[in-house]
């Protein structure tokens, strides 16, 4: 091998004789430096020359495949080529253009294929969805045949981190919102002198429909979020397929106990959130009609039916049900790769959203005639 | 070539805890050679390949890279130190969402310097280097199985051409007849560039066939440094039971010729 110096600039230039002389470090990082340059200087050399690499001190493959493009991919007459160096090239010369370039065009075809593939993927979806809210009763019918099969320590562990440690930030939401509510509402009645509807106007909003789309839209970009990436990343570290040859069930281990938990727990996150915000807005209440807590407390139950109530309450446990159930269906679909992780945990909390404001417009289709004072 | 050591550690220590891994550790790798680092699982050799390439700072001591300590320098200088090796994680780690050929291709494309066609030729090649064929650059890294993942994953820590090669466990999973390709591949690439490899290793086959040097880590030092032969001659119970257990002692004997 020819002594190195290390960082020898690379070179090239045409002798007297019509030869090509290279001098200098053939690599990556001698050749990063001055590329533009080197690559401007190889374009303009005779297309037919001999080429001299007596004084080419090194040579790896980014150097090699710079000269063999340079060369049209063909070998020209070389001299001074060490048996290493020759090797370099043979390499490149070996593999050059077998990889076809990627199409990147886009023509109507793929247009067609890329609708279809929605279609389809839409199809799969539903199908996927269905089959696992079947599951989730066959699992549910399966506990309750052997009851010792129960999930009970993963429900109780899932109700703790999907309902109570979302206690406080449910309840700023909910109390800040009540807040904001109430002052608008307070404004436009002051002016109709109208100050005492204040009552029916929060208790109804609040109960019936507010609280729980309130507590939804938190839950599914909390619990549902993190229930998605949970199930995803246990698919990409293939810990789903370790308890399947475990002879485990993933339905009555994992998504069981999170559908569950999260059915059981919404409507009293509903009931705790409307709770707050309504002394949200009874304090903006007090602030600017001067109304005090007696009367609040006392008007409520009197111009807002029970029913509501239990609307509201039924709502949150339709609610959780959803989300839970999406959010699982959506992290058992993660392939093993973080896009396709990302990819999920995102279209999770998208359509848990839109599925509860989907579900709460049924309901008040269905209840429109219920709980309503007229 | 220059007699500064491409690796330099001096003192280390490190600590998880409770558990005290390395304790005053000290190694010199000059340039163009192969160590092999042995010792026992769990003696903290992967913990000292990530203080070597700057992912964890040691307790206590210094690491210093091609004579430079690993947090001089501005910050281009030390990307630019960093690109000068290349490793091989234990587990592959090759990003997820990207093909294999964009895997190999990704550190070319950081740096901008190669086009489009040149990059294909080159992934092509990092490919053929480890025994890869050209249709496996579309493959997702879910797809590839065990021994292709470390195969892939030594292609992209090929990619920049570094000068230092840190390979965390590289035959570990590739049948016999890849080891020895792999066994080639290392020995051509030291040839013809001079690379300094470092190679943690279990598999004395490997090791016999490629090292000039032999770093022993037990006791939570390195305990010798020097060529198979003297390694061997050294009187330590876990130097006894590495080489001259059973599989050590045919592994040596079939690689006699070699050394
Ligand atoms: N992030 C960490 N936190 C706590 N302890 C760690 C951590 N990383 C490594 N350890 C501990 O440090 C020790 C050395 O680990 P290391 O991974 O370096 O071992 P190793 O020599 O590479 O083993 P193997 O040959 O099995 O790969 C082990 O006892 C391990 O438990
Ligand atoms: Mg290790």
């Amino acid at each position: 091998m020819a002594e190195r110096r290390p960082g020898a600039e690379p070179a090239v230039r045409v002798a007297a004789d019509g030869r090509v002389l290279l001098s200098g470090d053939w690599t990556l990082r001698a050749l990063s430096a001055g590329l533009p340059g080197l690559r401007a200087q190889l374009a303009q050399l005779p297309p037919v020359a001999r080429w001299d690499f007596t004084a080419v001190q090194r040579l790896d493959s980014f150097g090699a495949v710079l000269l063999w493009h340079a060369w049209n991919r063909q070998w020209p007459a070389t001299e001074g080529l060490a048996d290493a160096q020759l090797r370099v090239i043979d390499r490149i010369a070996g593999s050059s253009g077998k990889l076809p370039a990627s199409r990147a065009r886009f023509g109507i075809v793929d247009a067609i294929v890329l609708l279809g593939g929605a279609l389809l993927g839409f199809r799969g979806h539903a199908l996927g969805f269905v089959a696992l809210f079947g599951q989730i009763f066959l699992e549910l019918a399966h506990v309750l045949r052997y009851p010792r099969e129960w999930p009970l320590r993963e429900v109780s562990a899932n109700i703790h981190k999907v309902g109570v440690k979302a206690m406080p930030v449910t309840a700023l939401v909910g109390f800040l919102i009540g807040v904001v509510l109430s002052y608008l509402s307070a404004l436009q009645l002051k002016i109709f002198g109208a100050d005492t509807f204040i009552v029916n106007i929060l208790g109804l909003g609040i109960i019936r429909e507010l609280g729980p789309v309130l507590v939804s839209v938190l839950v599914a970009g909390r619990s549902g979020s993190a229930m998605t990436a949970q199930l995803g990343v246990m698919r990409v570290t293939e810990e789903i397929d370790a308890l399947a040859a475990m002879g485990i069930s993933r339905g009555l281990r994992l998504v069981l106990p999170k559908v569950l938990a999260l059915t059981l727990a919404m409507p009293l996150l509903v009931l705790w959130t409307s709770a707050v915000a309504l002394l949200g807005g009874w304090v903006s209440a007090w602030v600017e009609l001067d109304l005090s807590l007696g009367f609040f407390v006392q008007t409520l139950p009197a111009v807002v039916p029970i029913t509501n109530l239990y609307i509201g309450l039924a709502k949150g446990a339709v609610f959780g049900f959803l989300i839970a159930l999406i959010a699982c269906h959506f992290g058992l679909r993660v392939r093993p790769n973080t896009e396709s992780l990302s990819v999920n945990t995102t279209a999770s909390v998208v359509t848990a959203i839109t599925m509860v404001i989907l579900a709460d417009a049924v309901f008040a289709i269905a209840t429109r005639s219920i709980g309503v004072p007229t | 070539m220059s007699a500064v050591p491409v690796v330099a550690l001096h003192d280390i220590v490190t600590r998880f805890g409770a558990n005290l891994v390395h304790d005053g550790l000290s190694l010199e790798i000059p340039a163009g050679e192969i160590v092999a680092l042995v010792g026992g699982s769990g003696s903290g050799k992967t913990t000292l390949l990530r203080h070597i390439i700057g992912l964890t700072r040691p307790a206590g001591g210094t690491v210093r890279l091609f004579g430079e300590g690993l947090r001089e320098g501005s910050i281009h200088e030390r990307i630019a130190r960093q690109r000068r090796f290349g490793v091989l994680f234990q587990q592959g780690a090759l990003f997820s969402a990207l093909t294999v050929g964009e895997n190999i291709a990704f550190p070319l494309k950081e740096l901008g310097v190669a086009t489009a066609a040149e990059l294909r030729d080159l992934v092509v090649l990092k490919l053929a280097m480890v025994e890869m064929e050209p249709e496996h650059a579309a493959l997702m890294p879910a797809e590839l199985s065990g021994g292709m993942i470390k195969r892939a994953a030594l292609a992209r820590a090929l990619a920049l051409e570094p000068e230092l090669l840190l390979l965390d466990e590289p035959t570990a999973g590739l049948d016999p007849d890849r080891s020895a390709a792999f066994v080639r591949l290392i020995r051509s690439l030291h040839h013809e560039l001079g690379l300094t490899v470092v190679l943690v290793t279990h598999d004395v086959d490997t090791l016999a066939a490629l090292a000039t040097r032999i770093a022993v880590l037990a006791e939570r030092r390195i305990i010798s440094f020097a060529s198979l032969e003297e390694t061997l001659k050294q009187d330590h119970p876990f130097i006894r039971r590495f080489f001259l257990g059973e599989h050590g002692r045919n592994a040596l004997t079939r690689q006699g010729g070699n050394h």
